[in-house]
């Protein structure tokens, strides 16, 4: 091949489809879910359901009414009524350490991870570009959000239809529902759920921005993740508390109420939104000014 | 036509290159470096003088302190979108997923460049595997491969498509000697097909066999570029003469100016002055004098000879 030849070639492929952008989201996808820890993190969401379960069914068999008396998660105490029930008990057991930690993981681990294997150099001379990378590997960690959230809803399903009757649902409010609508209202807490990660996410990925190893990255997630819990707790601290992102995460009971009141559920989807723009702003601006030597 | 004069200018220039790392080393300073389109370049230094952080300011990895580089003949890194799809790299060895195969590593790095089209995906990542002599491993995860094979998978990333430019940062690090001898084939081949190969090494022999231009850098610095030959024949040869009568020999010599003279046994070796006198006259004059010669010539300098006259003998890297 000629040298002109080899210019127009690389001119020839230089008009490529915008559909070819995907590839590389599909690509992140792929390479999140096809690595042992993330198959381990899903294992461990999958299993909380089950030991939930198993162990109410146990207390129940034992004659008393499980958790009565406010003990124990959210909900824990319809579950032996209504096996739906323990979607909602699951997903209030797990949000507020379980599910944010296997996000700050992968979130934590999405930059600083090819970073410290030295991969991130060859992604970014392929070339992926710095604000498609980090787009595709914020949307890859949206996507975990998603399938973590829905790994332990699922569960939760299977589990309580296997342990407990299903049928009609009574919700927080008092008004009963058919279980038609009960699963709807599921689908709905689990989307609220994953919308609560947002943050999480994004100050994960913001993290891994700063440094060039993935296990100080997920550290540090995950190390914010306790402090923002443990602030949320004190009274004393509630001037910064409507700032913390896990600060509405219950909200999601909000729910099932009929009617739902939208109030803390806007007021979340607000924090969240928040977090995505400042932290994944400030990620913009630090990976494409970084100088990438590892 | 923009495409045509682009492909006037050289694969890379670079002018004044400078960068200070943030630790305040600096490790290339005021580079002007010129790589003619179509050459195999060897890009020459001992450790640590600057020849990796030179590639990544020509990959838009780092930002440079200060000057500028063109690649391609678009100035990077802010053209990046548009040259490095032209270009294969392979910085500082490879790096993988070790939990992918060895396919799936190219399936990835693939989809990572937006001028790539997946209908082909497959059948590139295919013929890559196959010109680094790879396609019996590729279903083997990364994390088993020996460091040779990592390398050899590295090189395949680079020729994914068809590139006008490879830049290989020590290419033939940790491959077997028959390994070696393919990538000089390899790299040969790609050469006679039009592509430019930008290529930094520290086997001087190597530079020697494939290159046909070389630039040297030390801490930093560039000290020469100019063709391979230009190269050798810059360093001096040195004169060697064989003679019962070294005394006499050596005083002479230096008369003519021969410097740097040593004794061994009855051999007289020195290095010639930069106006190479006559050397049929040298040897009349030491007839002349009544030294008897046994033989008499000078010994062609090799790429390494010059080599350590501009980088120094020292061991030691520099700080
Ligand atoms: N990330 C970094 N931060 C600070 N200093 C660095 C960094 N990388 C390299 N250096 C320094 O810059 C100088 C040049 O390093 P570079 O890696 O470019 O050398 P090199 O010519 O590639 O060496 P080698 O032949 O060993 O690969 C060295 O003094 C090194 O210590
Ligand atoms: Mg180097």
């Amino acid at each position: 091949m000629s040298q002109a030849e080899l210019t127009t070639a690389a001119a020839g492929r230089a008009a490529p489809s915008p559909l070819w952008a995907l590839s590389l989201f599909r690509s992140e996808v792929g390479t999140v879910f096809r690595r042992w820890r993330t198959i381990a993190l899903l294992g461990v969401l999958a299993a909380v359901p089950v030991l939930v379960g198993i162990a109410v069914k146990m207390e129940t068999d034992d004659g008393g009414a499980a958790g009565h008396g406010g003990g124990g998660p959210a909900f824990i105490s319809q579950v032996t009524n209504n096996g739906l029930f323990l979607v909602f008990t699951s997903l209030a057991a797990t949000l507020p350490f379980f599910l944010p930690m296997a996000v700050g993981v992968v979130a934590g681990d999405s930059v600083a991870g090819e970073a410290s294997s030295g991969t991130l150099r060859y992604l970014l001379v392929a070339p992926a570009g710095r604000t498609r990378l980090l787009l595709a590997k914020f949307s890859a960690t949206l996507a975990f959000c998603c399938a973590a959230t829905l790994t332990v809803a699922a569960s939760a399903l299977a589990v309580g239809a296997i342990l407990f009757p299903l049928g009609d649902v009574t919700l927080i409010s008092g008004v009963t529902v058919s279980f038609g609508e009960g699963l709807l209202r599921a689908l709905a807490v689990a989307g609220a759920v994953a919308l609560s990660l947002v943050g999480i996410a994004a100050l994960g990925l913001f993290v891994s921005t700063l440094t060039n190893s993935g296990i100080a990255a997920m550290a540090t997630t995950v190390g914010l993740l306790i402090t923002a819990q443990i602030v949320d707790q004190f009274p004393q601290l509630h001037a910064v508390q409507p700032y913390l992102f896990p600060h509405y995460w219950l909200s999601f009971a909000d729910l099932l109420r009929a009617p739902v009141y939208w109030d803390q559920l806007l007021d979340n989807v607000g924090l969240q939104a928040l977090y995505a723009a400042v932290f994944g702003s400030a990620a913009w601006a630090r990976f494409t000014s970084k100088d990438v030597t590892a | 036509m923009e495409a045509l004069s682009a492909a006037g200018e050289p694969a890379i220039a670079t002018h004044a290159l400078t960068k200070r790392y943030r630790g305040g080393q600096l490790a290339v300073d005021r580079l002007d470096l010129v790589v003619p389109r179509g050459s195999v370049f060897g890009f020459l230094g001992p450790n640590g003088s600057g020849k990796t952080t030179t590639i990544r300011m020509l990959m838009g990895l780092i930002e440079p302190t200060s000057g500028t580089a063109r690649v391609l003949g678009e100035e990077m890194p802010r053209a990046g979108r548009r040259v490095l799809p032209r270009v294969g790299a392979l910085i500082e060895g490879p790096a993988l997923y070790g939990f992918l195969t060895g396919r799936d590593n190219l399936l990835r790095f693939d989809a990572a460049d937006p001028t790539a089209d997946p209908r082909t995906r497959r059948a590139r990542v295919d013929a890559a595997l196959d010109r680094v002599g790879l396609v019996a491993a590729a279903g083997k995860k990364a994390r088993a491969y020996s460091l040779g094979m990592k390398q050899r998978l590295g090189l395949a990333a680079a020729l994914l498509q068809p590139r006008e430019l490879l830049v290989l940062d020590e290419p033939t690090n940790g491959l077997d000697p028959q390994g070696m001898r393919e990538i000089r084939t390899l790299v040969r081949g790609l050469a006679s097909e039009g592509t430019t190969v930008f290529l930094s090494s520290h086997l001087l022999d190597e530079i020697e066999q494939v290159c046909t231009h070389a630039a040297v850098m030390a801490q930093g610095r560039l000290l020469t570029q100019g063709t391979v030959a230009e190269l050798a024949s810059s360093a001096r040869g040195r004169l060697a003469v064989t003679t019962p009568d070294t005394a006499e020999a050596v005083r002479v010599l230096k008369e003519h100016g021969v410097n740097d003279l040593t004794v061994d046994d009855d051999r007289v070796t020195g290095e010639l002055p930069a106006a190479v006198p006559e050397l049929a006259e040298l040897n009349a004059a030491l007839v002349r004098a009544g030294v008897r010669v046994r033989s008499f010539g000078t010994a062609r300098a090799s790429l390494e000879d010059a080599f350590v006259a501009l980088t120094g003998e020292g061991f030691d890297v520099a700080g």
